[in-house]
């Protein structure tokens, strides 16, 4: 069997994510090549190559992959991947929009967000919004698999020495352009890799208020997110949404204030080490998955849990 | 110009989902249904478009058993003006899908195809994305914003980090983000008169495609419950227990 990965990255560094993919690559066995397409990414090659497992990384570095438009990087991946058993890559918002397009063009089925390897075509995945749990075998020749980074622990970043590649494969499809990105600006680690992580619900009444929990995050050196209600209450915007429909996290530390615990917040985040809730309900269902829970006003915990995390760090 | 917008019936969102104790999938049975709240929000941009004279003709079509015209006649309610109904009892995985749905693009000849970016029960999110590639379009997927310019659409995404802005050349392909706009309920009136509106009701083989499952699920479980802990007096304690017991921070 032969593995094709493909990188995430944001043309100036690797994402850990990529790290998880192998590890998911690991579970399936063979040898893995990782595909690093983007522009002036050369640097991302090199830190592909010293990743633990990986035998070969190929690169695909032109403008027409700098901004990772699905309709480029989809031939790219086909015509590449089809040599391969199977091509995988995390389901991140990059991945989810490539890869079914990959998938069609070789006219296989994809599998997608998959949180176990049972064996080389048997895979284990959320439905439902995780209220279920399903073991689905693929039947076509080559699998095309989108990966749940925190369904594996990742590879070593070094200790590998994989050779470097250079493709000259250039794909332009002609059908979209890159006109603007907006990216929200923070000092505070990425949502999906952070350690830690503190969310805001519905109770936390308005976006000023996040603020509170900003300055307990810069304490712990954690990110902030937020429920699908805040998003949907335009609390927050909706990168910053923990939940089926948002981002899966599983940090060492989740800090859930003001979140009621709607199954659809639960998938992405229940997977946690160790998980605090503070909720003036006592009943709120966040209790029932929370290690501890703190039946308190927010207006008053949080600004006490600042000032208690002073004293103790 | 013509929009096309496909819609799925799939177990309403407030319905607590229940694995079957045999494990081969989740009940069904004597559960209300309702249209992927992703497919409410295509319509709902498929609707403004049309208010805004942009659109000229919305076409809904759903893939599914009898029952699915339901969904149908509720995107008509909602301002669609013609369905199609492509009946089948077998289950449609992504891939057979958006072939099913490309033959209809063909017939078709839409502008603008909307679907939700992913259904709730089988939370794949590909089906946009296959269609775009099958029929050779552009797509915007996890569309906060959607404006047409011309002969081409800009379609604002809503992905890791921010927004990213892309421009399609038409016709193109959008999938649908929750913030890209609130979906309005259907007037009485408005349901009554989507009874007259034209349905049209056709099998796969109509279309030329085989339906053939190529993932096969093995079993079906309940996720591992998670137990609950402890409650803690104050602020205090909870710090405490972080540091020492858990010694997570």
């Amino acid at each position: 069997m032969s593995i094709l990965v493909i990188a995430e990255h944001d043309n100036s560094s690797l994402k850990q994510a990529t790290l998880n993919v192998v590890a998911a690559a690991k579970a399936i066995g063979g040898d893995i090549d990782v595909l690093v397409a983007g522009e002036n990414v050369g640097a991302i090659a090199e830190a592909a190559a010293k990743a633990e497992g990986v035998n070969k990384v190929l690169v695909a570095d032109n403008a027409v992959y700098g901004h990772f438009l699905a309709e480029n990087l989809s031939e790219l991946v086909a015509e590449v991947g089809k040599g391969y058993s199977h091509i995988l890559t995390s389901a991140g918002t990059t991945g989810k929009d490539f890869m079914p397009r990959v998938a069609a063009l070789l006219d296989v089925a994809q599998v997608s967000d998959i949180i176990r390897v049972e064996s080389e075509d048997t895979f284990v995945r959320p439905i439902y919004a995780g209220n279920a749990i399903a073991t689905v075998k693929a039947s076509d020749s080559i699998k095309v698999v989108t990966v749940r980074p925190t369904g594996f622990d990742p590879v070593a970043a070094e200790g590998g020495s994989a050779s470097v590649e250079q493709l000259d494969v250039v794909k332009d499809a002609g059908l979209s352009a890159f006109v603007s990105e907006e990216k929200a600006e923070s000092d505070r680690p990425d949502l999906a890799s952070a350690g830690i992580v503190i969310s805001g619900g519905r109770g936390m009444q308005n976006g000023d208020n996040f603020k509170m929990l900003e300055q307990v995050a810069d304490q712990l050196g954690a990110a902030v997110g937020a429920s699908r209600a805040a998003v949907d209450a335009g609390f927050v915007p909706n990168d910053m949404q923990v939940g089926q429909t948002g981002k899966i996290v599983a940090p060492q530390l989740y800090i859930a204030v003001g979140i009621s615990g709607a199954i659809q917040h639960l998938a992405g985040m229940s997977d946690s080490k160790v998980i605090v809730a503070i909720n003036k309900d006592e009943e709120a269902p966040i209790f029932q998955v929370a290690d501890y829970g703190l039946v308190a006003d927010l207006f008053e915990a949080v600004p006490q849990l600042e000032e208690e995390l002073k004293k103790a760090l | 110009m013509k929009v096309l917008v496909a819609v799925k019936r799939v177990i309403d969102y407030n319905v607590k989902v229940r694995v079957k104790p045999d494990n081969t999938g989740v009940d069904l049975a004597n559960v209300k249904m309702a249209m992927n709240p992703f497919c409410e929000i295509a319509v709902e941009e498929a609707v403004r478009l049309k208010e805004k004279g942009v659109a000229s003709e919305i076409v809904v079509v759903s893939i599914g058993p009898k029952a699915s015209q339901e969904q149908i006649r509720t995107a008509l309610a909602l301002g669609a003006d013609r369905g199609i109904h492509i009946e089948t009892d077998e289950e449609v995985q992504s891939l057979e899908a958006a072939k099913l749905l490309k033959a209809v693009v063909e017939k078709e000849e839409p502008k603008l195809v909307i679907l939700g970016k992913q259904s709730i029960d089988s939370d794949n999110n590909q089906t946009g994305q296959m269609l775009a590639a099958l029929t050779g379009m552009g797509q915007g997927t996890f569309a906060s914003e959607v404006a047409v310019d011309g002969d081409k659409v800009n379609v604002t995404r809503e992905v890791d980090g921010g927004l990213m802005t892309v421009a399609l050349n038409l016709p193109a392909v959008v999938t649908t983000d929750l913030r890209l706009n609130e979906p309005r309920y259907a007037s009485l009136p408005n349901i009554m008169k989507a009874k007259k509106k034209p349905l049209e009701s056709v099998s796969p083989a109509d279309l030329g495609v085989e339906v053939a499952a190529r993932l096969s699920t093995l079993k079906v479980e309940a996720p591992a419950a998670r137990q609950a802990g402890i409650k803690v007096a104050d602020v205090a304690e909870l710090v405490d227990k972080l540091k020492n017991e858990a010694k997570v921070i």
